[in-house]
């Protein structure tokens, strides 16, 4: 704090030079502070989710087949620790703590401080780590693509029922732009199958291969956020095409044009750039109904079956990366909303 | 969208009440009204059919047939008539949806409010743990909530009513489990809403003439939060029928021999093959979805437009 107070005392700040450094140091402070915080947070997030998996009745070896007697599931459970007292188990995961080997005291192998999420309780030959590694980028192209049909369909839309507010043109927009929000992916996926891949096949049903596999899923998953992005989009458009600066911009004679490409549109977006966090990292973790209607092997589909299955290890693992990825993508968000509008003061 | 005829300086000649000049701009407004007789048609429809026809449940030897005109949409693979089924399934997803809502309604409201009155560090208790709650997905809670407490609920209800208590109680569990999933946002707002009125003259006068805490809470706050929290409510309740749609397309929700749009539409898409499409089976139920749906979410609209007039509409 004291350093931000020196550098505000400092005649340079006067300068164009010395705000645009000035703008820099405070948000790289606040930046900074917020990273910080962003650790415990995910603590704590992960304690809830370790807890929340093992309250359900039930385990991860109820459904197998082999351990019919008791001494093996005994044994199974040993082996991953579940016999330990949830503290332990706890502290294990987190890989912060002692215990003792073979007449020794020694610290826990791997766990999260080491970036190690564990062996997967249900396909027990795979780490999770592994299986993150193999689906996440499959996931993560998909959900970039979907990402970016979502605002290029979404956010013309939304500028477009915007500007002609109240004519037939924002009537049929907005109605399409509903209707996209109410068609759920497990509809529009088996119409897309059976339109574009059985009746008239020019796209692959399913499976992950070239580029022309990706098109029919991106629009499944995406379609719903093109809905609400053009919602977005036209509210935050419409407010600020009636502030002030933009009659000002009217009245100086500035083309219309310009003023919906230039003035408006960085204030009627703002809401959308809030919204684009959450929706990314949704978009990114992956969608069980889309990776599973299309045979994708992605990570969306784990993160029901796992809970389903009681995968302990796998379901906090999957979501420590998807609040890690909001979490991150929020602060992002809040950087790039400063960029955008530089009344925001951070503090 | 539509013209705003009543301005406030004209109801102050007039003499117009709030109430009053919000009803007149949600009359101006014509995609709501729409929606909102579409929606108490449907409703209607939803209830009486099972009084007027019993089909729905009646199985035959008609399996998959095209929709016709003794089977108006047609037969699902048990030969029953999938018009009766698609309103049956109406009904159970309009009430997961109201009951979903009301649930998140109370919980947000009372959280929401407590924080933003109270202040100081219970607010930032509360409001940190919405933020924590924000940040897990919230497939897993539900998961979580309706294996957990299935069991339980399953128990006492036997025991407390006899017999076969398994569909009820999971009914319950997935009002209650999509209500615990969607008043985050609910009490955010709530509270943005209670810290400015919490400042306001007349909750100072309150406060001076002696009421407590609780009073000026009920009488005084929480009215005025009435607006914004209808106007949620109704953005809630597609999202909860949503929700509980996606849940029963798992298999998490309603099971079979019940039938929820979302349930209906997962056995539909489970008959899809290469060689043979039963499109009736796909196109009914999720077109009554999608129909609700935007019928609620027309409704919430205009419902926004009326309470939180920001914009003005004679652009």
């Amino acid at each position: 704090m004291t350093l931000i107070a020196r550098l505000a005392m400092r005649p340079a700040l006067y300068s164009v030079a010395g705000a645009r450094a000035w703008f820099c140091a405070v948000s790289l402070a606040y930046f900074l502070r917020r990273v910080a915080t962003l650790m415990p947070l995910v603590l704590v997030i992960s304690f809830l989710a370790f807890c929340l998996v093992r309250v359900a009745p039930g385990g991860p070896f109820d459904k197998e087949r082999a351990p019919a007697t008791p001494d093996i599931e005994r044994n199974l459970k040993a082996k991953y620790h579940l016999d330990e007292p949830l503290w332990k188990q706890y502290l294990r995961f987190i890989g912060i703590g002692f215990e003792k080997r073979n007449g020794e005291w020694r610290a826990f192998e791997g766990g999260l401080v080491r970036g190690d999420f564990g062996p997967s309780l249900k396909y027990r030959n795979h780490s999770v780590n592994d299986i993150i590694a193999q689906g996440l980028p499959v996931s993560l192209s998909l959900g970039m693509l979907s990402f970016c049909f979502a605002l290029g369909f979404g956010i013309p839309l939304g500028v477009w029922t915007a500007i002609r507010r109240g004519r037939w043109q924002d009537h049929v927009g907005s109605f399409f732009s509903i209707l996209a929000v109410c068609i759920p992916a497990f509809v529009l996926g088996p119409v897309l199958i059976v339109l574009l891949g059985i009746k008239w096949p020019v796209f692959p049903v399913g499976l992950w291969g070239g580029p022309w596999h990706v098109i029919l899923p991106a629009i499944t998953l995406g379609t719903y956020f093109a809905g609400k992005v053009s919602r977005l989009t036209r509210e935050g458009m419409s407010q600020a095409l009636h502030s002030d600066f933009i009659t000002t911009a009217r009245a100086k004679g500035v083309s219309e044009r310009s003023i919906i490409l230039r003035h408006a549109l960085r204030e009627g977006l703002l809401p959308v750039v809030t919204y684009s966090g959450p929706l990314l990292a949704d978009l990114l973790v992956g969608s069980f109904v889309v990776e599973n209607l299309f045979q994708i092997p992605g990570i969306g589909v784990f993160l029901v079956s796992s809970s389903i299955n009681r995968d302990y290890t796998m379901v906090v693992g999957l979501v420590i990366l998807y609040s890690v990825m909001l979490l991150a993508l929020n602060l992002v968000v809040d950087v790039v909303y400063g960029l955008l509008d530089k009344r925001v003061k951070y503090g | 969208m539509v013209e705003a005829t009543h301005q406030p300086s004209q109801a102050l000649e007039t003499g117009e009440s709030p109430n009053r000049r919000a009803w007149l701009r949600f009359r101006d407004n014509r995609p709501a009204v729409m929606a909102s007789v579409f929606l108490l048609v449907l409703i209607a429809l939803a209830l009486a059919w099972p009084l007027i026809s019993s089909q729905g449940e009646v199985h035959s030897e008609a399996q998959f047939a095209a929709p016709s005109g003794g089977h108006w949409f047609g037969t699902d693979v048990h030969g029953r008539d999938l018009f009766g089924r698609v309103l049956a399934g109406t009904r159970i997803s309009l009430m997961v949806g109201l009951v979903g809502a009301l649930v998140s309604l109370v919980i947000g409201v009372l959280w929401g409010a407590t924080a933003g009155f109270l202040g100081g560090r219970w607010d930032n208790l509360l409001m940190r743990t919405v933020d924590v709650l924000y940040s897990l997905p919230s497939i897993i809670f539900v998961i979580v909530i309706i294996t957990t407490l299935q069991e339980v609920l399953e128990r006492w209800l036997q025991a407390t009513f006899g017999g076969e208590g398994g569909e009820t109680a999971r009914m319950l569990l997935l009002y209650a489990g999509l209500g615990a999933v969607s008043w985050l946002t609910m009490a955010r707002i709530v509270r943005g809403q209670v810290l400015a009125l919490r400042e306001r003259q007349f909750v100072e006068a309150a406060r001076s003439i002696g009421l407590g805490t609780r009073a000026i809470l009920w009488r005084h706050i929480l009215p005025n939060v009435f607006g914004v929290v209808i106007v949620y409510l109704t953005l809630t309740l597609p999202a909860v029928v949503l929700y509980e749609s996606f849940l029963s397309y798992l298999g998490l929700g309603i099971q079979p021999p019940g039938a929820s749009l979302g349930s209906l539409i997962a056995e539909g898409s489970a008959q899809i093959n290469p060689i043979r499409v039963y499109w009736w089976m796909i196109a009914f139920p999720a077109g009554f979805l999608a129909a609700l749906l935007m019928a609620l979410n027309f409704l919430g609209d205009g419902l926004r437009d009326v309470f939180d007039p920001k914009v003005d509409k004679n652009c």
